[in-house]
C-alpha cells in the first residue's frame, strides 16, 4: 500500500507541473495587468513598477524563475498586497477556510444522513416529499441569496448572532457561514443516503432477516450505512477539496478572512503570484483527497485492490 | 451474424419504451416536464404579451413595487405634475382631472415656449398633450393631457424597466445558456469518453490523465479566465463553460465504453471487419445515452446556477440582455428594501431548477432502475 | 430568550481578540477595502489614505474639515519666487520608538519615494520637486533631488517651478515620512505590526487581511493629549449590503460607503445618520477623440447634449451623485468651474440642437450612428450605461454596451485599445483644479481620450507659468477647462458625492469635500 501511495504521489508531480504551466500562460495572455486601475500610471512609473516586480523580463524567463522559486517552496510576494507574501496570505487564511469548510462538511454529513434515512423510512409519504423538497431547495437557491437572508433573520431581526465578521473564530460567528456552506451539501448527502437506505430495505437478506423476526431497525440502518458509504466517500472527496479551500460568496458576505475570495479576487485583480498560489493549493487539495478517496475505497470494499 | 448486429436496436427500443413507461408513471417527473414546457413557452411568448419592451425605461417609475392596478396611482399624479413643472421651470396655477384628461394652467415670468408640451410626451405617465389656450402675453398657458396607464405586475427595476418582461427575457437567456452549455459538455464528453474507452491502452491512459489535470485546476479560475476572454459574447462564453463541464461526462462514458468493448457482440462485429468508428457510433454511443440523458438534465441546473454565481461576481451576460442570475444577484443587493427584485426572479429560477432536478431523478429511475 | 442572547453575546466577546476591556474608547470603522499596502510609498487608494493618515504624520496634515494644518512642520516659509519651501519641524515630533523626527527623515523618505527601485505609484505626483522626474526615471541620482536638511529641524524643498498646490500635495500619504532605521532592519517586513515605527496619532498593532486592522493610541504623539480614542479598528466592508447590516447591529460605528441603490430607503430609516454631500470627484466618459467619427467635436457635443444628467443623478444614482457639466467639481476655494454652455438650458433645447447637429452631419435612418460604451463591472455603472443607451435610442443612435472586469477595462484603455466611449472616474488627490485638468493633457497616462488640443495645452502651460499669482493661475485654468469642456476632451456626467453612514455616538465627524476624517479628531 505504501508503494501505491508513493507511486500516486509521484504521478502527481507531472500533473502539478502541467497545471502550473497552463495557468501561468493562461493568466499572462489575459488582458490587463496587476497595475491597470482607474487612476492610470504614467509610463515612467509603470516602467519602474514592472522592473521592481520583474515583469519586464521576457515571459519565458519569468516562467522559469517562477518555477525555480516554486521548487524552493517560494510562491513570491502578492502583487496587489505587497505587504504579504502569497505564503503569508495562505498561512493566515487557510486555517479559517479549513475550519469553516470542515464544520460545513461534518454538518452536511450528519444532517444529510439523518434526513436521508428519515425520508427512506417514510418513502413516498409526506415526510419523504418534504425532505426531498427541502434538499432540492437547498441546492437550487444561490448562496448569495441565502446568506443575506440569514443575516436579516438571525442577526438583525432575532439578534441571536452577529451579522458578519470572524470574531477571532468565535462559535456564533461561524454558525451562519458554516450553515450556508453546508446547505447545498446537505441536499446531496440526503439524496445519497435516501437511495442507499431504500435499497437496503429492499435487499433480500434484510427482508429475509426481518421476515424471520431477526432484523431490527438498527440492522437496516447499519446495512444502509454500509451501502451508502461508497457513494458518500466518492462524493465527499471532491466536496472536501472544494469546501476546505473556502467559498468566495460566503467569505465576502460574512466578511470572513479566508482564502476562498482569493480564488476570484486574485484572478480579477491579475495578481499573478496569488493566482498561481491558489491554483497550486487547489490542485494539491484535489490530488490529496482523490488519493484519500481511493485508499478509503479499499478499506471499505475489500474487492477494490491497488493496481 | 449480421442478425446479431441488427438485433441490438430492436432490443434498445424496447428498453426505451420501458423507460418511457416508467417515466410517465412518475408523477413528479411528469409534472416537471409539463412545468418546464410551460416555462419555456412563457419565456418565449410572454415578453410579447406584457405590453412592455425589456429595454424600455419608464423614467417616472424607477423601482416601483409590483401592483395589480395600473400606474400612475391617483395620488401620484399630483407629485408627477409637480416634478414636470419644476423641470419646465414654470409655475403651476391650477390643475384638474376630468374625463381621463388632465387640464392644467401654467404661468411664467417669461413667455412660455410651447415646446414645453414635450415634457409630457417624454414623461411615461402622460400622453397626447395639447396646448389648449395661450394668453395674449404668452405668459400663461393652458394644457391638457391624457394619463398613460401602465401595468407593472412584478414592479420595475433600478432603472425603471418592467420586471415581468425582464424576468421572462432572463428566462430565455438562462434556459438557453443551460441547454447550450449542457449540450456542449455532453457532445465533448461523449466523444472524448467513448474514444478513450474504446481505444483503451496507452491512448486511454493519456486521455484520462489530461482529464485528471483539468480536474485539479480550480474551476472558478478557469471560468473567470474564459469570461475575461469571451466576455463580449455570451454564446461563446457558455460554449466555453460547457467545454469545462465535460469532464464528468467523459468519465462516465469512458466507463461504459470500456465495458461495452468487452461485450461479445462488439468483438464479433470487430471480427467481421466493422470499422472502429462504426462500432463507436453503432454500439458505444447509443448505449451511453441513458446515463447521458440523466447527466444532462442534472447538468443544466448546475450551469444555470453557475451562471448566477458569475452574475453575482458581475461577470454575467451583457446589458440590456439579462438572465435570472443577473436579476437575482441584483435583487440580493437590494434587500431588505426592494424585495420584489429578488422574490420574482428567485421563484422562476428555483422552480425551474426544482423541475429539472425532479425530471433528472425521474429519468434516472426510468432508465436504470437498479442504479441509484 | 434574552438569557440565550446574552450568552451568545458573552461568547462573542470572549472569542473576539479585537475587543479589549470595556473602559477603552473603541471606534469600529468600516472601510470599503483593505489597504493594498501600509507602506506610504506603495499605496494609492483612499482606503489606504484613511488608515495612513492615522498612523503617520506628514509635514502638513488635514484637519476634520480637510483644511490644511501644520503636521510635523510647525511653520514654513516660501521664497519670493515661489520655488523654495523651508519647513521648520516641531521640536516634539518623535517616532513611536522615541527617536526624534528629523529633516534627515524627510530627505530619506522623499528620496525613497522617487527612487525607481521603490516602484512608488505616486512618485509622479512629486515630479514638481526639482529633479523629481529625473531621479524617478533613473536620469539623476536620488541625492540630486531638490531637497535638503538644513539642520536637524529644518527641511528645504526646491521646486521645478512655482506650484501653488504643493502644500496641498504634501497632505497626500506619499509625502509622509518613513523610518529609515526600521526599514534597514526589517526590509520588506518593516510595515508588519510590531515592526512598524511611525509618527502619527496611532500605532499599528494588528493586521489580519480581510478581517481587521487594529490601531492603538500613540502616547508619544505630540498632540496625544487631544486624541480621545484608545483604539481604532479598521474593518474592511467589501460587501456594502452586509456593511449596512453590521452598522445597524452596532458592529460598526461608521462606514464610508452605502448601497446607493437603497439610498432613499436608508435615508428614511437612518435619518441624518446618512451623510451625503459634495465630494471632489468626477464621473465621466472618455471619448476616443482621435478616431472617426468621434474626432468631430460637434458630434461629441450632440451626444453630450442628449444625455439627461438629471435622470442619471436623481433616479439611477438616487441623488448620491450630482449632474455635472464641468470636469472640475465645485468646492475648490478660489476656482469657479467652467461649465458647458448648455448647463443652464432646458433638456429639449439641448435635444433640438443635438438633432440639428446629427442631421447636419448626415446621420439619420439611412445612416445610423453606432456607439459602443465600455464600462467596468459595477451595478451603478451598468445602470448608468443602460440609461444612456435608452436616452440615445430615440435619436437613431445604436448603442452597444461592453462590460468587462476592472483590470480588463483599464488595461484596454491604458494600451490605447479601440473603443468609442469608456467610463472613467477621477477623485482629487489634492484640492486643486490641476488634479482634474491634468488628466486630459496630451502626455498624461490618464488621457484615455487621446485628447490633443493645442489651445488647451497652451493655457495649461500658461497657468503653470502663472504659478506665483494664484488668482491669475486660476483664471487660466478656468479658460483651459472651458476649452476642454467645449471640445469635449472628456464628457463629464456626474459629480461624486460622499455617502457615508455615521453613528450619532461619534463626535467630531465633520462633512468635507475630500471625505477626510482623521480619527485623531473623532471621539466616541
Amino acid at each position: 500500500m505504501l508503494r501505491y501511495v508513493l507511486r500516486r504521489l509521484l504521478t502527481a508531480i507531472p500533473t502539478l507541473f502541467l497545471i502550473v504551466t497552463l495557468s501561468f500562460f493562461l493568466l499572462r495572455v489575459a488582458p490587463g495587468g496587476p497595475f491597470s486601475q482607474e487612476r492610470g500610471l504614467s509610463p515612467e512609473v509603470r516602467a519602474n513598477l514592472e522592473r521592481v516586480y520583474q515583469l519586464d523580463a521576457p515571459l519565458w524567463r519569468q516562467y522559469l524563475s517562477y518555477l525555480g522559486n516554486l521548487l524552493h517552496g517560494d510562491f513570491g510576494p502578492s502583487y496587489n498586497l505587497p505587504d504579504f507574501t502569497v505564503a503569508d496570505l495562505f498561512r493566515v487564511g487557510l486555517p479559517v477556510s479549513v475550519q469553516l469548510g470542515a464544520s460545513a462538511l461534518v454538518l452536511a454529513l450528519i444532517l444529510g444522513s439523518i434526513l436521508g434515512i428519515v425520508a427512506a423510512l417514510r418513502q413516498n409519504r409526506g415526510v419523504d416529499y418534504a425532505v426531498v423538497a427541502l434538499a432540492t431547495a437547498g441546492s437550487t437557491i444561490p448562496t448569495f441569496v441565502i446568506a443575506p437572508l440569514y443575516q436579516l433573520v438571525f442577526a438583525l431581526t432575532l439578534a441571536w448572532v452577529p451579522v458578519a465578521g470572524w470574531g477571532g473564530g468565535a462559535l456564533v460567528n461561524k454558525i451562519g457561514p458554516a450553515l450556508t456552506l453546508a446547505l447545498p451539501q446537505i441536499a446531496i448527502v440526503a439524496r445519497l443516503m435516501r437511495g442507499a437506505m431504500i435499497e437496503a430495505l429492499r435487499a433480500n437478506h434484510i427482508r429475509t432477516a426481518r421476515a424471520l423476526g431477526l432484523g431490527s431497525w438498527s440492522v437496516v440502518v447499519k446495512h444502509a450505512l454500509r451501502g451508502a458509504l461508497l457513494p458518500i466517500i466518492s462524493y465527499a472527496g471532491p466536496a472536501a477539496a472544494a469546501l476546505l479551500t473556502g467559498s468566495v460568496v460566503v467569505e465576502t458576505v460574512f466578511a470572513i478572512p479566508g482564502v476562498g475570495r482569493y480564488f476570484v479576487d486574485a484572478a480579477l485583480n491579475r495578481d499573478y503570484t496569488l493566482v498561481m498560489g491558489t491554483v497550486v493549493v487547489i490542485a494539491v487539495f484535489v490530488i490529496m483527497f482523490n488519493l484519500i478517496v481511493d485508499l478509503l475505497y479499499a478499506l471499505v470494499d475489500p474487492r477494490v485492490r491497488y493496481d | 451474424m449480421t442478425e446479431l448486429v441488427l438485433s441490438r436496436p430492436v432490443k434498445g427500443r424496447s428498453l426505451w419504451i420501458d423507460a418511457w413507461r416508467r417515466l410517465t408513471a412518475n408523477r413528479a417527473a411528469v409534472v416537471s416536464v409539463v412545468y418546464l414546457l410551460l416555462m419555456g413557452v412563457a419565456c418565449l411568448v410572454g415578453p410579447l404579451l406584457t405590453g412592455h419592451h425589456y429595454t424600455t425605461i419608464y423614467t417616472d417609475y424607477v423601482r416601483v413595487p409590483p401592483s395589480l392596478t395600473a400606474y400612475p396611482k391617483p395620488d401620484q399624479i399630483s407629485g408627477m405634475l409637480d416634478e414636470l413643472i419644476r423641470r419646465m421651470r414654470v409655475d403651476l396655477v391650477a390643475w384638474n382631472d376630468q374625463d381621463d384628461r388632465i387640464s392644467l394652467t401654467i404661468r411664467s415670468s417669461r413667455p412660455i415656449d410651447p415646446r414645453v408640451v414635450r415634457y409630457f410626451d417624454r414623461s411615461s405617465s402622460f400622453a397626447d398633450p395639447k396646448v389648449e389656450t395661450t394668453s395674449p402675453d404668452g405668459l400663461t398657458l393652458t394644457l391638457s393631457t391624457a394619463v398613460a396607464k401602465h401595468y407593472f405586475l412584478f414592479g420595475t427595476d433600478n432603472t425603471g424597466r418592467d420586471l415581468l418582461t425582464r424576468t421572462l427575457i432572463a428566462g430565455r437567456v438562462s434556459l438557453a445558456i443551460g441547454l447550450l452549455a449542457g449540450l456542449t459538455a455532453v457532445v465533448i464528453g461523449v466523444i472524448y469518453g467513448a474514444t478513450a474507452g474504446y481505444l483503451g491502452g496507452r491512448i486511454d491512459d493519456i486521455m484520462m490523465r489530461i482529464v485528471d489535470v483539468l480536474y485539479s485546476l480550480p474551476f472558478i479560475f478557469l471560468v473567470i479566465m474564459l469570461v475575461v476572454f469571451f466576455g463580449r459574447n455570451f454564446v461563446l462564453m457558455f460554449i466555453a463553460v460547457g467545454a469545462v463541464q465535460w469532464l464528468d461526462m467523459a468519465r462516465i462514458v469512458r466507463g461504459q465504453a470500456l465495458s461495452i468493448r468487452r461485450q461479445e457482440y462488439v468483438q464479433a462485429a470487430l471480427a467481421l471487419g466493422v470499422s472502429p468508428l462504426g462500432i463507436l457510433w453503432r454500439h458505444v454511443v447509443p448505449n451511453t445515452l441513458g446515463p447521458v440523458a440523466v447527466y444532462m438534465t442534472l447538468l443544466v441546473p448546475q450551469v444555470i446556477l453557475l451562471e448566477s454565481f458569475l452574475s453575482y461576481l458581475g461577470l454575467g451576460v451583457q446589458e440590456p440582455l439579462t438572465s435570472w442570475g443577473v436579476l437575482i444577484a441584483q435583487g440580493a443587493k437590494n434587500i431588505p428594501s426592494a424585495t420584489w427584485l429578488l422574490i420574482f426572479p428567485s421563484i422562476f429560477l428555483t422552480s425551474t431548477l426544482f423541475a429539472l432536478n425532479f425530471l433528472g431523478d425521474g429519468l434516472r429511475d426510468a432508465l436504470d432502475p437498479k442504479d441509484r | 430568550m434574552s438569557r440565550f442572547r446574552s450568552l451568545l453575546i458573552a461568547t462573542l466577546l470572549l472569542g473576539t481578540a479585537a475587543l479589549p476591556a470595556a473602559a477603552e474608547s473603541i471606534y469600529n470603522r468600516g472601510n470599503s477595502a483593505d489597504p493594498e499596502s501600509l507602506d506610504p510609498h506603495k499605496t494609492s487608494t483612499v482606503y489606504e489614505a484613511h488608515i495612513l493618515r492615522d498612523v503617520f504624520e506628514g509635514l502638513v496634515m488635514q484637519n476634520a474639515t480637510s483644511d490644511l494644518i501644520p503636521g510635523v512642520a510647525e511653520s514654513w516659509t516660501v521664497s519670493p519666487d515661489g520655488k523654495t519651501y523651508t519647513f521648520k519641524l516641531r521640536p516634539d515630533a518623535v517616532w513611536s520608538n522615541g527617536d526624534p523626527v528629523t529633516a534627515e527623515d524627510f530627505v530619506y523618505s522623499f528620496r525613497r519615494l522617487e527612487d525607481p527601485a521603490t516602484g512608488a505609484e505616486y512618485a509622479s505626483m512629486l515630479y514638481v520637486i526639482k529633479n523629481g522626474e529625473e531621479v524617478n526615471t533613473g536620469k539623476a541620482k536620488p541625492e540630486e533631488l531638490g531637497i535638503r536638511a538644513v539642520d536637524a529641524k529644518t527641511f528645504e524643498v526646491t521646486l521645478k517651478s512655482p506650484t501653488p498646490y504643493f502644500l496641498e500635495m504634501l497632505t497626500h500619504q506619499a509625502a509622509y515620512p518613513v523610518n529609515k532605521a526600521s526599514i534597514e532592519k526589517f526590509g520588506a517586513d518593516w510595515i508588519k505590526p510590531g515592526n512598524l515605527v511611525s509618527n502619527g496619532a496611532f500605532t499599528l498593532t494588528e493586521f489580519i487581511p480581510n478581517d481587521h486592522i487594529k490601531l492603538v493610541k500613540n502616547p508619544k504623539f505630540h498632540a496625544a493629549g487631544e486624541v480621545k480614542l484608545d483604539v481604532v479598528n479598521y474593518i474592511p466592508t467589501e460587501d456594502r449590503s452586509t456593511a449596512i447590516k453590521r452598522y445597524e447591529a452596532g458592529e460598526l460605528d461608521s462606514n464610508d460607503d452605502l448601497p446607493t441603490e437603497q439610498l432613499a430607503d436608508l435615508k428614511k430609516k437612518f435619518g441624518d445618520q446618512v451623510k451625503l454631500g459634495p465630494y471632489l470627484g468626477t464621473y465621466y466618459y472618455a471619448i476616443k477623440t482621435d478616431k472617426a467619427p468621434w474626432n468631430n467635436p460637434k458630434l461629441r457635443r450632440a451626444i453630450s447634449l442628449i444625455i439627461d444628467r438629471d435622470f442619471l443623478a436623481e433616479k439611477v444614482w438616487q441623488n448620491s451623485m450630482l449632474p455635472a457639466y464641468s470636469m472640475v467639481p465645485p468646492g475648490i476655494d478660489g476656482y469657479t468651474p467652467a461649465e458647458a454652455d448648455y448647463a443652464k438650458t432646458s433638456q429639449f433645447d439641448r435635444e433640438d440642437e443635438a438633432k440639428k447637429i446629427l442631421t447636419d452631419l448626415g446621420y439619420g435612418p439611412g445612416k445610423p450612428l453606432k456607439l459602443e460604451i465600455r464600462y467596468n463591472t459595477s451595478e451603478n455603472h451598468k445602470n448608468t450605461a443602460v440609461a444612456i443607451q435608452e436616452q440615445l435610442k430615440p435619436f437613431g443612435i445604436e448603442v452597444s454596451l461592453i462590460n468587462t472586469d476592472t483590470k480588463t477595462h483599464y488595461g484596454h484603455l491604458e494600451q490605447k485599445g479601440d473603443y468609442d466611449y469608456a467610463r472613467g472616474g477621477w477623485i482629487a488627490d489634492y484640492k486643486d483644479p490641476e488634479s482634474f485638468l491634468g488628466i486630459s493633457r496630451k502626455a498624461s497616462g490618464n488621457n484615455y481620450s487621446n485628447f490633443d488640443n493645442a489651445g488647451f495645452e497652451t493655457l495649461m502651460d500658461e497657468a503653470a507659468a502663472a504659478g506665483a499669482d494664484p488668482a491669475a493661475r486660476m483664471k487660466k485654468l478656468a479658460e483651459a477647462e472651458k476649452v476642454l469642456v467645449d471640445e469635449l476632451g472628456n464628457m463629464p456626467l456626474l459629480y461624486y458625492s460622499y455617502h457615508e453612514i455615521v453613528s450619532p455616538k461619534l463626535k467630531g465627524w465633520e462633512p468635507n469635500v475630500m471625505a477626510v476624517h482623521p480619527s485623531r479628531f473623532i471621539s466616541k
